[in-house]
């Protein structure tokens, strides 16, 4: 049965999905590049109000270098960034990533960012995990949060665009490797939309949702990816998935790198600050990937802490040393958390943490101007993608904390700026794509999906049995056998799902119906990530082997490529862009 | 537990119980999500960061409005939980209500950096300085995560649905108190307004229930002293449009005004 509710379509010259750093920093850079001259019509578009965008999570710090006359340098950052990415990461971008950082963060600070202050006035900085210099910049704990505040309150000054929220976009329109649009569903009214755009930008974010212990946001599916790869489009090292050391036990909340920045200790149940074992010299500041390692080798030896209510193992996280004064200035939300959801005051008690997921390395196949790349490597006309939804790379098999929300701002620079190069020079008119793309689309979604009357399985049921696996098989440590259980499972889960019947038929905000969208979505990720670290058969950052305990740059140095095939995704591999850094071992 | 929701499908409304598990330690959102995803799948309501930060999951929480992500059940020391959606909103569907005047009345009174040279916010050589004593003076304000529970608790939003309401006024302050802005002239006759400043008489419930401490009644009473400064030095009358008449019906589907004396054990 197909309900039939005929479809609206939307034109602008420029379409934007996602409104976190990155998002938000696109569509600013677009209009106040324009201011004007061309009259460009942007639309921003996200499923979630503009605002409430996942990024406002981000508690620590941004990297730049600022003060290169009291030791810092752009080779410093360089290094440090492709030191923490265990080599993976392409070095010409980073090397270009490094020098705008400085300039963004001096620009949202005029744009309202509070930033933590230094006496005199000027903008202070701190320890990070795996700097080599105190410069993670950073306002409190809330640190993208402000970010994002400063954002959104200064694209609500342009006029030229409209604001789409709570539109969930499903499907991204391209023809003859031209982007042509988005199809979405606007959830307040369940309308089928088509924003017909000359350009597009896919800045959706991560999917943290992929797993049970996570410190991202409900709305962080995803899409982004599923979308892409719906559209056969490649991405690219989706196996290296980032947990973050420290979660607050038993959800995963996030307690921020800061405290550890600040000076707080990683405890056993022994009392013991084991990371002396792992990492001398950086301890408790190693990079994530190293320091969730180490907690996960102490509780999988018989030192963690058993929580009887979660069932969960962990170690301690102590800052009582840190006292109530720079607790208070610093790290107020940190103690906001633990009294909020523990009733655990941080200042006289340490909290449980253990090791959640927090961030996808791996992304859209984008070039270092952040073009969208097809699978033959041209890039898709019209298309770009940025922030945590891309992967230039960057950060190639581990991100250093602090380099996400500078990522995000970078590349929404430089995609805006790209995007508005592309208009003012090629002046591209409205596409037209062909109407059966579309109606197919309209048909999968509110014929084949809402108005489906047969299938008994579930959706939130089959979420569930997908986060469990991911959960026991493709966490910090792998095994190949392991792996192979998950990619079983997921490819039964994916048969499966055919069969869902959802038991919202209603329009308006029908979240069975985006949660169903976003399910499908996650099943091909997972399929990707598990099936893409089966093949990698070595540890590098956050992809670490049992049964290949060590890095092999002879047959790994080299960046996964996973297309969509008719039985699940196909491989391939393209090398890493190595400038001037040559791998070494990787010693803190 | 027993959990009872106020309902809205787009045309009736009606309560609808539901029984759930659930641990003292759990949170009002991780109870609806129970109901969601095992017994009731049409249930509707916001939610994305489960950790205080984004604004979505404001309701009203046994007559308070609040987040459900950070109300935790056993604070609420009830037998029974009674969930609606946010006081003094269009209801869209069950707990999810309509914020589309919400967030224009925040953009109304220029919630972005103003300087008298604007280029100077496009290009950033260096920063601006603002010593830590400074950033004291509007940083409380900057906490705004746009959650619009202080509208619900507001009894002149209640009445006065062309009010600016506390959550834009807060945040007109926000620039307003930060050394860096200088778009105090451009802001004054939006606020000194029948609809603006004036029109609070200091309830303080706004400030009573927000959730991040941001205090928008304290910022209202800031405003009106600069205001009043202001107008006497430069000699112009308080206001120079002439009273609108206040609307009196409240808005076409607006719940009854909430309860002034919120005394729900544990509070907020
Ligand atoms: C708890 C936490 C703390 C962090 N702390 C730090 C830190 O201190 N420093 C740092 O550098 N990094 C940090 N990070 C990482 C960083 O915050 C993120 O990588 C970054 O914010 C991602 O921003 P984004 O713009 O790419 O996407 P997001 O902010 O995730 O936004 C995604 C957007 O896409 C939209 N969207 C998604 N799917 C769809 C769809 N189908 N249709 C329409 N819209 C859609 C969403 O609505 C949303 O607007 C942290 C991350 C977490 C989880
Ligand atoms: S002032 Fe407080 S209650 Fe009002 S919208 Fe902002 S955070 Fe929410
Ligand atoms: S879910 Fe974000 S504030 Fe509650």
């Amino acid at each position: 049965m197909r309900k039939d509710i005929g479809m609206e379509t939307l034109d602008y010259d420029v379409a934007i999905v996602g409104t976190g750093l990155a998002g938000l920093r696109t569509a600013i850079e677009v209009l106040r590049r324009d201011k004007g001259k061309l009259g460009l019509r942007v639309a921003v578009i996200s499923k979630i109000y503009l605002m409430r965008s996942h990024s406002v999570s981000a508690e620590g710090g941004t990297s730049a270098v600022l003060y290169p006359e009291e030791g810092d340098s752009f080779e410093l950052m360089a290094w440090d960034t492709i030191k923490g990415s265990d080599f993976l990461a392409d070095q010409d971008a980073v090397w270009r990533f490094v020098h705008i950082a400085t300039q963004e963060i001096r620009l949202i600070e005029r744009w309202g960012v509070p930033w933590n202050r230094r006496e005199d006035g000027r903008i202070e900085q701190r320890w990070f995990g795996g700097l080599s210099f105190p410069r993670a910049t950073y306002a409190q704990d809330k640190t993208g949060f402000f970010e994002m505040r400063a954002l959104y309150d200064t694209l609500l000054k342009y006029d030229n665009w409209d604001r789409f929220d709570e539109n969930f976009v499903t499907s991204i329109v391209i023809e003859n490797n031209e982007f042509k649009g988005f199809t979405a569903i606007d959830l307040k009214t369940g309308n089928f939309r088509y924003f017909r755009a000359k350009a597009g930008v896919i800045a959706t974010g991560g999917a943290g949702q992929l797993y049970r212990i996570t410190s991202m946001a409900a709305s962080s599916t995803g899409d982004g990816y599923g979308l892409a790869y719906n559209a056969g489009l490649p991405l690219k090292d989706m196996e290296f998935v980032q947990f973050h050391p420290t979660g607050l036990v038993p959800r995963g909340i996030l307690i921020t790198e800061a405290a550890r920045g600040e000076g707080a200790y990683l405890v056993n149940k022994d009392g013991e600050r084991f990371m002396q074992k792992y990492a001398p010299s950086k301890m408790e500041l190693a990079p994530r990937d190293i320091v969730s390692r180490a907690i996960m080798k102490e509780i999988m030896e018989g030192r963690g802490v058993y929580d009887e209510k979660s069932g969960l193992y962990h170690v301690w996280l102590d800052m009582r040393h840190l006292g109530k004064d720079r607790i208070e200035q610093r790290l107020p939300f940190i103690r906001e958390i633990g009294l909020k959801y523990l009733g655990i005051d941080i200042v006289d008690q340490p909290l449980p943490i253990r090791p959640t997921v927090h961030y996808n390395m791996g992304g859209i196949h984008v070039d270092i101007d952040g073009k969208v790349l097809s699978s033959s490597g041209m890039p898709v006309k019209g298309l770009w993608a940025a922030g945590e939804a891309a992967c230039v790379s960057i950060h190639g098999s581990n991100r250093l904390g602090s380099n996400g929300t500078n990522e995000c701002l970078v590349y929404g620079y430089i995609v805006g700026n790209d995007v508005y190069n592309y208009i003012e020079k090629e002046r591209p008119s409205l596409p037209s794509p062909s109407q059966n793309l579309l109606l197919a689309e309209e048909d999968r979604i509110f014929g084949k999906l809402l108005g489906k009357e047969s299938g008994g399985e579930d959706v939130y049921q089959i979420k569930d049995e997908l986060k469990d696996t991911m959960e026991k098989y493709v966490h910090v440590y792998r095994t190949g056998s392991e792996i192979e259980k998950a990619v079983t499972k997921i490819r039964e889960l994916k048969e499966r799902y055919k069969n869902i019947r959802l038991s919202d038929r209603s329009r308006i905000f029908n979240y069975n119906l985006e949660h169903a969208l976003e399910l499908g979505f996650m099943l091909d990720l997972a399929e990707v990530i598990a099936q893409g670290a089966l093949l990698r058969t070595e540890s590098r950052g956050a992809h670490a082997r049992l049964d290949y305990p060590n890095r092999d740059d002879a047959n790994w140095l080299k960046h996964t490529i996973a297309l969509k095939g008719p039985d699940g995704p196909s491989f391939s591999y393209i090398p890493v862009k190595i400038t001037m850094w040559k791998p070494v071992a990787r010693v803190y | 537990m027993k959990v009872r929701i106020r309902r809205f499908d787009g045309q009736k409304e009606w309560w609808q119980d539901y029984e759930v598990d659930a641990k003292p330690s759990d949170t009002v959102l991780d109870v609806l999500n129970r109901i969601r995803e095992k017994q009731d799948h049409t249930l509707a309501f916001r939610q994305s960061c489960q950790m205080g930060s984004c604004g979505s999951c404001g309701m009203v929480i046994n007559g308070l409005p609040a987040l459900a992500c950070q109300t935790r059940i056993g604070e609420l020391k009830t037998e029974s939980i009674r969930l609606e959606p946010l006081y003094n909103y269009k209801v869209i569907k069950d707990l999810v209500v309509d914020l589309n005047d919400f967030v224009n009345k925040h953009r109304s009174v220029k919630p972005w950096m103003i300087r008298k040279n604007p280029e100077e916010l496009e290009e950033a050589p260096t920063e601006f300085k603002v010593t830590p004593e400074q950033n004291l003076t509007f940083v409380q304000f900057d906490y705004c995560i746009m959650c619009g529970i202080c509208l619900a608790a507001c009894p002149t939003v209640a009445i006065d649905p062309l009010f600016l309401g506390p959550q834009a006024l807060g945040q007109a302050y926000r620039y307003i108190a930060d050394p860096r802005d200088e778009g105090f002239e451009e802001r004054i006759d939006i606020l000194d307004d029948s609809h603006g400043v004036w029109r609070c008489h200091f309830a303080g419930a706004c400030s009573y229930v927000c959730p991040k401490g941001v205090d928008p009644a304290k910022a209202i009473q800031y405003l009106k002293k600069d205001i009043l400064k202001y107008r006497l030095l430069h000699k112009k009358r308080a206001s120079t449009k002439p009273a609108e008449l206040v609307q009196k019906a409240p808005p076409p589907n607006a719940p009854k005004p909430p309860p002034f004396d919120f005394k729900v054990e544990g509070g907020v």
